[in-house]
């Protein structure tokens, strides 16, 4: 099924790289463009006051990276299992942001043919955040829009107090 | 392009920038040889350099330009239209200059209309050469003028101007004069330095030093931006990486490290002094161009402007300078545009024809403030209401609720514009949300203070968030967190064995530092975080300063300062006030960096957890209103007397010789109008020889004269007044700095002065009406009673709202309540509240509040419970016009 996938993809021209990543046992694909860098997250510094979906903020090589929780964006219930987390580095308008998840799996090249429209009963804060989905063997992969995961807090906030 | 075309580019377009400012500053003021001589200069390097480069088409221009300066400078008079034509002259040679650096060749077209026009202009026949240009008067001692003050070359030019024995004289200078006398403030300026206004001044220093000769030369040289920011990041790295060996170097006790380290450390710092220095520019740099723009718009509107600017040489970053070059510009072309009316309104309201723009700079607190001030109409607040409702930005029910400050800020809004017609220079609702949004990306916040027919005030404070600054680590909870060095004072241990500990009032902290109460805030607290119960009795108070205000953050531990990295906080976490940016420490953690004036709001607003935020203000007041500031003086056979000092409205010491005795009655004259004095006791003789001290009372126009033996002092302490009921010259007494002092009674002297004060004029025309004085401070009681009886109401007492309440329903007879508002028990609100309830007459009587301090809280309730007015304590007079303010309101409503 995926090969035959992946054959459909060659045949139509357009295929995608995703790098896939876990939140509980859900699986997303975030666009390979936007990911800069896979690391293990560390010495978060927690940020008083912040918007829950900030983690805090750490420290990657020197630069100051607001830390993102995959899992509070999508508003999802806390974490049962322990075991480590991992951070995916995002850019958005100069600054680097460090989406936390669950785990990382591998990156896959997926082509329109697998592809699906966000289905329409969706959690309404998901479908805003979602660009579409792609039927894998066996699972299903949600595509994550990287902006819009990244456009929240500050602006919202600052014009609601003003 | 070669290289000394480039330099060519570079100087020409600086030089530009100069000559407009510097036109500008000549029209107003065209007798100043010295602007004159540095235009001409300019232009001429200009039009040399042009020559040699072979560009005919910048020659030309400037050629022309240069001929009808050089008409000026032989005496033809200055035209506003003349200056104008030479602006426009330099904006083409500023568009050639464009695309010379855009292709690397002088742009093809013709310059023949502006050089016929120049040409013209400067082959008009000179009718009357003035003689003033040539009268050059020894500089004056140069002083800021106060207002109503004229400079001299106001005087000067007025003088010349003035018809006089040369009768062609005038008539040829008068089209040069613009209003000469309202221009005073501008003018002393440039005699302050030779080459003119301090913001020109600024910014010319390397464009003019080749011309002023060869010594500063070679102290200058051009460096590429890039450099420099390179520099400055590789400094950046440096400071990170020394932090971390001194971190290193305090785990591990290697003394050999030790020496180089220091020596290191030491060179770092010097290091990045010098390559923040190269960074930092003068303010006046981004307002080098706002005079040509409010000359221009004062023009195009047909207003009259006059732009006063102030700071220029405030310092800060060059990068946060080019960030907010062009929101300044574009607020004060608001301000022009917007802000200040046309001569025609403005003298309908009564104001000066000239409206002023007032652009001021300052450093405060490790924070750049810049001020935009204008005397124009302010913002229509109703008609912002009234669009935020029609672009559905907000709902009537959110405006209802929103104060004046909130409505003010939609103007920051996206395509929010209250011009009723778009102009040329605003109106197209772009600008103030781009505004904002400059500002912010540095850090910065804006604020608008408004008042209608006043005009308006922009804040914008911008943090130095681009430095690296000296900051103090300290730990709260779990968490570490720098505190910028600048607005810390000192430190101080608290622990509850020892003397220094944290006591409460009404569960908020505070701290006794030396005779004075410091509020403390936990950092913790005001950081929204779990506290324990008993967090706040041990730890550190880090004593701060924010403008004017002083408070203590307690924190658990102090590590040491450290010079910081000062990284901005990301979009997402910059409308947390409580922080000013974050950074990596020598240990590789990252710390937030508390922003202390973030912390002063949170004080001021006292909505830490844990305090109710009312009761907590009312109480410290209530602390502080205990402490009275009382004047001492001997008065009468050596004994103390005192009075409150805010009732007081000068000391004198006057000649003796100078009092007169009319009718028996002593008098001086004093300020242009007869003062009767009035001994403070009957024992006290008037000296006949030397001088004779006085305390002044004064009341509206007239003004009394207390005579004391001796001024003695000045005290702040808590009173405790032990009413005299037998003498009506006191009030009590009490003991002040372990002395028996007796406090006297204001009341019973004024009509010893003045037969009619204690009457009160408005007496007769008044029906007397009975008033309830509420406060539980028997001084009080006694202090205004006297003061109330003299203006004609018949005044009962009550000394606490319970008392209060039962005063008011057994006496039906009583018109008005006026109420001290911060009582033990039931305060004054409750009172007011309670009464709202009653039914019948006295739910609806007029209220007035008395307060120690009046803050937004205090107001909003007021409001809500209908109080009609709020009056500081002592403040007599108020008191009485807000009376007087409720008869004319219930005559209102009676007719």
């Amino acid at each position: 099924m995926m090969q035959a996938a992946n054959s459909n993809a060659t045949e139509t021209g357009g295929t995608h790289d995703f790098v896939t990543v876990f939140v509980g046992e859900t699986m997303f694909g975030l666009a390979i463009g936007r990911v800069h860098d896979v690391f293990i997250p560390a010495g978060v510094t927690p940020v008083p006051l912040a918007p829950p979906e900030i983690v805090g903020l750490l420290n990657l090589r020197g630069r100051v990276v607001t830390a993102l929780c995959l899992r509070r964006r999508l508003s999802m219930g806390p974490r049962t299992e322990d075991g480590a987390q991992m951070a995916i580095g995002l850019e958005q308008g100069g600054e680097t942001f460090a989406l936390i998840v669950d785990g990382v799996g591998e990156v896959l090249k997926l082509g329109a043919d697998t592809h699906e429209p966000v289905p329409i009963n969706l959690d309404a804060r998901w479908r805003d955040l979602t660009l579409g989905v792609h039927r894998l063997d066996g699972r299903l992969l949600v595509i994550l829009d990287v902006d819009a995961l990244l456009a929240f807090g500050a602006n919202h906030r600052t014009a609601g107090a003003a | 392009m070669d290289d000394l075309l480039r330099e060519f580019l570079t100087e020409s377009a600086e030089h530009l920038d100069t000559v407009d400012a510097e036109l500008v500053r000549f029209e107003q003021d065209p007798n100043n040889q010295t602007i004159l001589r540095n235009i001409f200069r300019l232009v001429h390097t200009i039009k040399g350099t042009c020559g040699f480069l072979g560009l005919p088409r910048l020659e030309a221009l400037a050629h022309a330009a240069e001929t009808l300066m050089g008409q000026f400078r032989d005496g033809m008079p200055v035209t506003g239209p003349a200056v104008s034509l030479i602006l426009v002259t330099l904006d083409r040679l500023k568009a050639i200059l464009g695309d010379l650096e855009a292709t690397g060749t002088e742009p093809t077209g013709s310059d023949d209309d502006l050089i016929d026009a120049l040409d013209l202009m400067a082959s008009t026949p000179i009718a009357a050469p003035t003689p003033v240009a040539d009268i050059k008067l020894p500089d004056p001692v140069v002083r800021e003028l106060k207002p109503g003050e004229v400079s001299l070359d106001d005087l000067e030019r007025a003088f010349m101007e003035a018809e006089g024995p040369d009768p062609f004289d005038a008539p040829v200078a008068a089209p040069a004069i613009v209003e000469p006398v309202q221009e005073a403030p501008a003018a002393p300026e440039p005699r302050h330095s030779p080459p003119g206004p301090v913001p020109a001044k600024a910014a010319e220093a390397p464009a003019t030093s080749e011309g002023e000769g060869g010594i500063s030369k070679v102290q200058t040289i051009r460096v590429n931006v890039d450099t420099l920011e390179h520099l400055m990041t590789m400094v950046s790295e440096l400071v990170l990486t020394r932090n971390q060996l001194l971190e290193i170097a305090r785990q591990h006790d290697d003394s050999t490290y030790k020496v180089p380290l220091q020596r290191l450390s030491h060179v770092t710092a010097e290091l990045q002094e010098g390559v923040m220095k190269t960074r930092m520019q003068p303010i006046g740099n981004a307002w080098q161009k706002l005079p040509r723009v409010v000359r221009d718009l004062s023009s195009e509107l047909g207003k009259q402007i006059e732009l006063i600017m102030s700071g220029a040489e405030t310092e800060l970053d060059r990068q946060v300078l080019e960030v907010i070059k062009d929101p300044l510009t574009h607020m004060v072309r608001n301000s022009a545009d917007h802000g200040i009316e046309s001569s025609a309104d403005r003298k309908a309201a009564g104001k000066p024809v000239r409206g002023t723009i007032r652009l001021s700079a300052y450093h405060e607190g490790g924070t750049i403030t810049i001020e935009i001030a204008d005397d124009g109409k302010g913002l229509d607040l109703a008609a912002i209401r009234r669009k935020a409702v029609e672009r559905n930005i907000a709902s009537q029910a959110d405006l209802d609720r929103m104060t004046d400050a909130q409505v003010a800020k939609f103007i920051f809004h996206p395509g929010f514009s209250t011009a009723a017609a778009i102009t040329s220079v605003s109106g197209r609702g772009v600008g103030m949300d781009v505004v904002k949004t400059n500002i912010e990306l540095i850090g910065g916040v804006i604020d608008i203070n408004t008042q209608l027919g006043r005009g308006t005030t922009f804040t914008i404070k911008i943090p130095l968030t681009l430095a690296i600054i000296a900051a103090l680590i300290v730990k709260a909870g779990a968490q570490r967190f720098a505190v910028p060095q600048v607005a810390v004072l000192e430190l101080v241990r608290v622990d509850k064995a020892t003397a220094q500990k944290v006591e409460r009032i009404n569960g908020s902290p505070v701290l006794r530092l030396r005779e004075r109460l410091l509020p403390i805030v936990t950092l913790t607290g005001v950081l929204g975080q779990e506290q324990a119960a008993d967090a706040v009795d041990s730890g550190f108070v880090v004593v701060a300063q924010v403008g004017r205000q002083r408070f203590g953050i307690l924190v658990d531990e102090v590590f040491h300062t450290e010079e910081i990295v000062v990284k901005p906080m990301s979009s997402k976490l910059r409308h947390l006030p409580l922080f000013a940016g974050n950074t990596i420490l020598g240990d590789g953690a990252v710390v937030l960096i508390v922003d202390p004036n973030g912390i002063a709001q949170q004080v001021s607003q006292g909505s830490q957890a844990g305090g109710v935020p009312v009761e907590a203000e009312v109480e410290e007041t209530e602390a502080a209103d205990a402490k009275a500031t009382l004047l001492v003086f001997k008065g009468g056979k050596g004994s103390y007397k005192a009075v409150p000092l805010s009732l007081v409205t000068r000391l004198e010491e006057i000649e003796s010789a100078k009092i007169e005795w009319v009718g028996g009655r002593p008098l001086i004259q004093y300020r242009g109008r007869l003062m009767p004095l009035v001994p403070a006791d009957p024992s006290i003789e008037i000296r006949s020889s030397g001088t004779q001290a006085l305390v002044v009372f004064s009341d509206g126009e007239r003004a009394m004269g207390l005579v004391v033996d001796e001024i003695v002092d000045i005290v702040e302490e808590r009173l405790d007044v032990e009413i005299s009921a037998d003498r009506s010259d006191l009030i009590g007494s009490a003991v002040l700095r372990g002395r028996a002092t007796e406090i006297i009674n204001i009341a019973h002297f004024l009509p010893l002065a003045y037969d009619d004060w204690a009457r009160g004029p408005k007496k007769a025309d008044k029906r007397s009406s009975t008033l309830l004085l509420v406060d539980d401070s028997a001084f009080f009681r006694e202090m205004l009673s006297p003061v109330l009886k003299a203006a004609g109401y018949n005044v009962i007492t009550a000394a606490s709202a319970d008392e209060a309440v039962a005063c008011l329903l057994s006496n039906g007879r009583i018109d008005v309540v006026v109420c001290d508002l911060e009582m033990p028990g039931r305060n004054g609100f409750d009172l007011v509240g309670a009464m709202r309830k009653v039914e019948g007459r006295v739910a609806g009587l007029p209220v007035i509040g008395l307060s120690g301090t009046i803050g937004a809280d205090a107001i909003e309730r007021a409001r809500t419970l209908g109080i009609a007015d709020l009056v500081a304590k002592f403040d007599r007079s108020g008191l009485i016009s807000a009376l007087a303010e409720l008869d004319v309101a219930s005559l209102a409503v009676a007719a």
